[in-house]
């Protein structure tokens, strides 16, 4: 027995090393099945804790040194952009004031229709020092952590779009995330295409692009359609840009193959920004412009009354006189379209059960402004967070349940429009009181005219954990 | 160019000093991870790998080549996303291989290390693949040419590479 372990001293060591190794991965597997989470391996801690400190010593040195480069020496052509940048800054403006509009628009808008947002409340910008090396594997490591208010399952952006999300961020590795990047083939976004609103699970593929899964092939998906995400996975905020459609082809099981190209470069990731608080709330009308659309159609419309005793009652009388009158055209401004046009997207609640374009598989949070344009400007805006500012307020708007609004809604948003241009001055409700936000208390709703409680088919919106199940709709 | 085929009494074994033996494998992990970042054709390369191959081609000791790939492969998993052991078996079974060849042949000039490293490339990505779809389940497609092409840069680079360790290794 002596002499033949002495013989195969080296074959019996490598296959029980190997035996070793095979047990360990196998429970390794199972216990990734059972549980959620697994807790941090020490092995892991060591392996980051040697190799971390390197990459942030060499990025540092980098950066550093890049820095003065690019500030102190490489200045050529500075005047020459400078030139450039002031005529773009000239446009922008322009731009700017089109699109001030628009925005406040939207919020008016979704505070007549009792919307909730998502906003962005916090990021925090972090470094890529690493990754781990292989194709296999599409993580990156910041130089934020546990100790920096960095959490497992937060948001990690660019200007440019989405990242990944945190995948292990603890008290063990300290200042330090290993962030999953979308392309790998085990994550997954909710994502949503712009303008057909055709949803579908973002899935990175073992050569490392990206496909937008479960999209029904009898769909149409044109090339060059921009993706964001859903905000049904829980993670990403609803309405962040994801990538453009870059290929579409017959995939099997009634499936479309939709290649997507990300937005962000993630192969050339440097500087990103994590997003450590994501507030609800109420939408309310801009500081700046504090008139709601329900205040100048109150003033505006005959019959109605100026201070209504509710919010309710007001949106009702509202929308009630709003369905007998046509929208303002003249006083909607040139370029600016309705929101809510009746179509597809606004089915009268009244009428037989509305034509959806398509069956959102995993929507949370579709709002009735989907596929207007206020909202699909709104929502891309979203996504351009400054990764300059580690602390951002970017809106998101991000409307609670998917409606089907009545007609004299819809009617009502495309006045609204047309009323936000001429801003008359309306005193402000006070600040917490049922009008100032819009929404329906109790005794509000025994004055008013009962409510009817619009629900589409969107089956999913009612499962949204942080947004009201259903919205009353005043009629 | 051509492997020569050696007795064990003519084989030359060597080895390494303890800070060489540590830093260098943790300098390749190291760069395997940060220089993909700043230049993505680095993914190609498999620095850990190549180092491995290495050691055990100068120790010409299997127990210690299996050990040296198997720390150097779970030290790389640990920075992964996946569970600890992909790439320690693979560089296991490919430390043991090196070494045990090492034995046999003569590898120290450069046409035997290249064909050497094209075949224990091949050797560790087939082992991989092996590991990542039956035990873990990874999606992991297989291309010849892809494999081909990785190993020949690998080779390349390892030449270079064992050029290093040439200069720190020690005669015994």
């Amino acid at each position: 027995m002596e002499s033949v372990f002495g013989r195969y001293r080296n074959l019996i060591v490598l296959v029980g090393v190997l035996f070793a190794q095979i047990l360990g991965l196998a429970v390794q597997v199972r216990r990734a099945r059972d549980k959620d989470s697994e807790p941090t391996r020490l092995i892991r801690v060591w392996a980051v804790g040697a190799v971390t400190p390197l990459e942030k010593a060499l990025s540092w040195v980098q950066t550093s040194s890049g820095g003065i480069w690019h500030n102190y020496f490489y200045l050529r052509g500075v005047r020459a952009e400078n030139r450039e940048l002031k005529q773009q800054i000239e446009q922008l403006r322009l731009q700017q004031a089109r699109m001030i509009q628009d925005a406040d628009q939207a919020h008016r808008l979704q505070a007549l229709l009792g919307f909730k947002e998502q906003f962005i409340a916090q990021t925090t910008a972090a470094q890529v020092i690493g990754g781990s090396g292989s194709d296999l594997s599409r993580v990156i490591y910041l130089d934020k952590g546990y100790r920096d208010g960095v959490r497992t399952d937060m948001a990690v952006i660019t200007e440019a779009g989405i990242v990944g999300k945190v995948l292990r961020a603890d008290r063990a590795t300290g200042h330090v995330a290993q962030v999953l990047l979308i392309d790998d083939q085990t994550s997954g976004v909710g994502s949503i295409l712009e303008k057909s609103r055709l949803q579908g699970i973002l899935r990175g593929t073992s050569s490392g692009t990206i496909e937008l899964e479960k999209v029904m092939s009898d769909e149409t998906v044109p090339v060059g359609e921009q993706v964001l995400t859903s905000g049904g996975d829980g993670i990403f905020p609803k309405g962040l840009t994801i990538g453009t459609v870059t290929k579409v082809s017959m995939g099997s099981d009634l499936f479309l193959n939709i290649r997507v190209r990300p937005a962000a470069d993630l192969s050339r990731l440097e500087e990103v920004l994590i997003v450590t608080k994501v507030d609800e709330k109420q939408t309310e009308p801009d500081q700046g412009t504090p008139v709601r659309a329900a205040d100048i159609l109150a003033q505006r419309l005959p019959g109605v009354p100026a201070k209504p005793e509710t919010a309710a009652a007001r949106q009702g009388a509202a929308t009630k006189n709003l369905t007998n009158q046509k929208p303002n055209s003249a006083a909607t401004p040139k370029g600016t379209k309705p929101n809510l046009p009746s179509g597809p997207d606004t089915p009268n609640a009244q009428s037989t059960t509305p034509k959806s374009p398509s069956p959102p598989p995993t929507q949370i949070g579709g709002g009735a402004v989907q596929g207007s344009p206020a909202a699909g400007r709104a929502n891309s805006g979203a996504a351009k967070v400054s990764a300059t500012s580690a602390q951002s307020g970017t809106a998101n708007p991000q409307p609670a349940v998917e409606k089907k609004n009545a007609p004299g809604t819809a009617t009502g948003t495309g006045e609204g429009s047309g009323a936000s241009a001429a801003k008359p001055p309306v005193p402000k409700p006070p600040a917490g009181s049922p009008a100032s936000t819009g929404r329906a208390t109790p005794g509000a709703t025994d004055k008013a005219p009962k409510p009817v409680v619009s629900k589409p088919g969107n089956p999913d919106a009612a499962t949204s954990k942080s947004q009201p199940a259903t919205q009353d709709t005043p009629q | 160019m051509a492997i020569t085929y050696t007795s064990g009494e003519q084989v030359e074994v060597y080895r390494f000093s303890v800070p060489a033996t540590i830093f260098i494998p943790l300098a390749a992990i190291f760069l395997q991870a940060w220089l993909p970042l700043r230049f993505h054709f680095f993914t190609i390369f498999d620095l850990p790998l190549l180092v491995t191959i290495g050691f055990a081609t100068a120790r010409r000791n299997p127990l210690a080549g299996l050990f040296t790939g198997g720390l150097i492969g779970i030290l790389q998993d640990a920075l992964t996303h996946q569970p600890i052991g992909l790439y320690g078996i693979a560089k296991t079974v490919v430390g043991f291989g090196a070494s045990s060849l090492g034995i046999k042949l003569d590898v120290e000039n450069a046409g035997a290390r290249f064909l050497l490293t094209i075949l224990f490339y091949v050797v560790h990505e087939i082992v991989y693949f092996f590991i990542a779809r039956v035990l873990v389940s990874l999606q992991m497609a297989w291309s010849w040419p892809h494999e081909i092409f990785s190993g020949v840069a690998n080779a390349t680079l390892g030449l270079l590479i064992y050029a290093l360790l040439d200069r720190v290794k020690q005669r015994i």
